[in-house]
């Protein structure tokens, strides 16, 4: 084939200009595809906020939620529990909640919750995702003498104080995470909706 | 009826390579006569991937892969379905086989130096094949939906958590859910009957023309083409089929064997083919006692571990596994072959082989101070290994490598 005569420069315009169009063309295709993973809107519905009724709730104890498929525990602390928090803080990776991620801003306070009675946190590790055991007793014989209640991660071992605030030299990264919710009585948590 | 025959063949090799190809990747493919104990595992693999298809292809038959009927139907192929007891054991007995045949081919790798010019592409395809079949071996232990399937999957998908910024939408992404649900069963039974098997395929097909383009090392790491007689052939090369045909077919049966002890006595593998956890549904709100992967993926977890930081520990073990593609370009030894390195090279393979088994132990039992540390030297010496190859590989006296192949058959 003779080349004679060809403008070699647009000829080359011309083949990238094309290339470039395909490549958006190609782009442009693989939108729905990449989209098609994201959650259905059967799945953003069943995400929906839940109701939790925490009227029968006693002081120290704790009950768990389950909201988009995650435990929610809501634990109604002692006075006692609350006065034990500030001690931890020297053994503490982040006692003031620095991390804005880790909770909404009205839960980044020194007890971590709207009420500080009332202490909602999800259930998950922030390590690898296993959930932690309630551990309240103060100097488990496992956990040590130190140990003033919190919540213990059989998974991998990491722990944390009665605020949700995590220990130093243990895998998990942040503090639990305080998930969004907001009281609509004093008996009734949402769990998944915010205060406008 | 030779004639009509040979009339017939000649009719398709007219239209289609037939005859050529065969004799290129068969008949005519000299593999050099010095072949022992570690080249069965090549074909072995192979022999798995095929048990591992055909006995996937049977499994979809008659599983539902949604989040109500998955466990269900596990035990009803396991019950009801004639058979499938034998056939579900064959592919998750199939799983660990192909790791344990996989693994040992790539010690043979790293043992002769065939991952040295000119098959680093050859290695190149295979850790491809590696990342592809851990991939395969993800997705598919979601798929029975026990409770260890579930956790697996969550402690690893988070992983994904661990990349800033975007992190927890990536997560979302991949299981399309807020949590890990049927949606993301559904999606991981895609990939894991569609997919991946046809990328795995491409791949071990590139891996064999690239090998066959270049031919097979051997435990000399003698290069068989440099001394050929007058018709081409090499004077060290036996052709393919008939000899290796036959002679990996005793291998093969003492494979089978080995298998079938497995796949009849312990299927489950004492708990480490098949978890404990795994007997029971899944359940997002119950976390099993002690979360631990699949054997054949422990030493990376020990190394994710080791690190006290998530993203660290994500990154290491992204390295760790990162670093094999790259190893023809860290080993600067002029020779090939274990047997004409110096020293330091056997030193350093040992306490490699060393680390990889002791990750892997370690992965797999519940974490405490001291083992964290354990992990934490072996994970050093891991990356070490690869990281002061360029030095000890091209410091060292080697042997001299003979001309011609030593032993195998005349």
């Amino acid at each position: 084939m003779s080349t004679d005569g060809v403008n070699v420069d647009r000829r080359r315009l011309l083949i990238g200009a094309t290339a470039a169009m395909g490549a958006v063309g190609v782009a442009a295709a693989a939108v729905p595809f990449v989209k098609s993973w994201n959650p259905s809107a059967k799945a953003k519905a069943a995400g929906a906020s839940v109701k939790a009724d925490i009227s029968q709730l006693e002081v120290g104890q704790r009950a768990v939620f389950e909201w988009r498929g995650k435990p929610v525990w809501v634990v109604r602390r002692t006075p006692q529990m609350l006065a034990d928090l500030p001690k931890n803080d020297a053994d503490l990776k982040d006692p003031t909640s620095s991390d804005e991620a880790q909770q909404p801003e009205y839960a980044r306070n020194a007890v971590r919750s709207i009420k500080p009675e009332f202490l909602v946190l999800t259930g998950i590790c922030t390590h690898l995702g296993c959930s932690p055991l309630f551990r309240p007793e103060i100097a488990a014989a496992d956990l040590g003498a130190d140990w003033r209640g919190g919540f213990f991660c059989p998974c991998h071992g990491s722990r944390f104080d009665m605020a949700g605030r995590v220990y130093n030299n243990v895998p998990a990264p942040t503090n639990l995470v305080v998930p969004p919710h907001m009281y609509e009585s004093d008996s009734i948590v949402i769990i998944g909706e915010e205060k406008a | 009826m030779a004639k009509l025959g040979k009339s017939l063949m000649g009719w398709v090799d007219a239209r289609f390579p037939a005859t050529e190809t065969y004799e290129y990747h068969m008949s005519k493919y000299y593999a050099p006569k010095n072949f022992n104990f570690w080249y069965f595992f090549g074909v072995l693999s192979m022999i798995v991937l095929v048990n591992q298809l055909v006995t996937g292809i049977w499994l979809t038959m008659s599983y539902n892969p949604s989040g109500e009927g998955a466990f269900d139907s596990i035990e009803y192929i396991m019950r009801d379905v004639e058979y499938g007891w034998l056939l579900r054991y064959m592919h998750s007995t199939g799983a660990s086989a192909f790791f344990v045949v996989v693994y040992l081919h790539m010690f043979r790798g790293l043992l002769y130096g065939s991952y040295k010019k000119p098959r680093e592409l050859v290695w190149l395809f295979g850790m491809a094949i590696y990342l592809a079949l851990m991939a395969e071996g993800f997705f598919g232990y979601l798929l029975p939906w026990g409770n260890m399937s579930y956790w697996g999957a969550q402690v690893i998908l988070n992983l994904a958590g661990a990349v800033p910024v975007v992190g927890e939408e990536l997560v979302t992404w991949v299981r399309g859910d807020y949590l890990i649900s049927g949606i993301t069963l559904n999606r991981f039974f895609a990939l894991h009957v569609v997919a991946i098997p046809l990328v795995l395929v491409a791949l071990v097909f590139m891996h064999l023309v690239a090998l066959h383009h270049v031919g097979s090392n051997n435990p000399d790491g003698v290069d068989i083409k440099k001394v050929k007689d007058e018709n081409g052939v090499p004077l060290d090369g036996v052709p393919f089929h008939p000899y290796y045909t036959v002679h990996d077919l005793v291998g093969i049966v003492v494979f089978l064997a080995a298998f079938s002890a497995v796949l009849f006595f312990f299927p489950d593998g004492g708990g480490y083919f098949l978890e404990r956890p795994n007997f029971e549904p899944a359940n997002p709100l119950k976390t099993p006692e002690h979360i631990a992967p699949v054997w054949y993926y422990t030493p990376y977890y020990a190394i994710l571990r080791a690190v006290p930081s998530k993203l660290g520990g994500v990154i290491a073990m992204g390295a760790a596994i990162a670093i094999l593609f790259v190893l023809p370009w860290l080993d600067k030894s002029p020779v090939r072959s274990m047997r004409y390195k110096g020293t330091q090279s056997k030193i350093w393979l040992a306490l490699f082989v060393v680390s990889f088994i002791g990750l892997g132990y370690l992965g797999a039992v519940p974490a405490d101070p001291v083992k964290t540390v354990l992990s934490q030297i072996l994970t050093i010496i891991y990356f070490l290994f690869f990281l002061l190859m360029p030095f000890y590989t091209s410091m060292e006296t080697v042997k001299a490598v003979p001309d011609r192949v030593t032993g195998g058959a005349h």
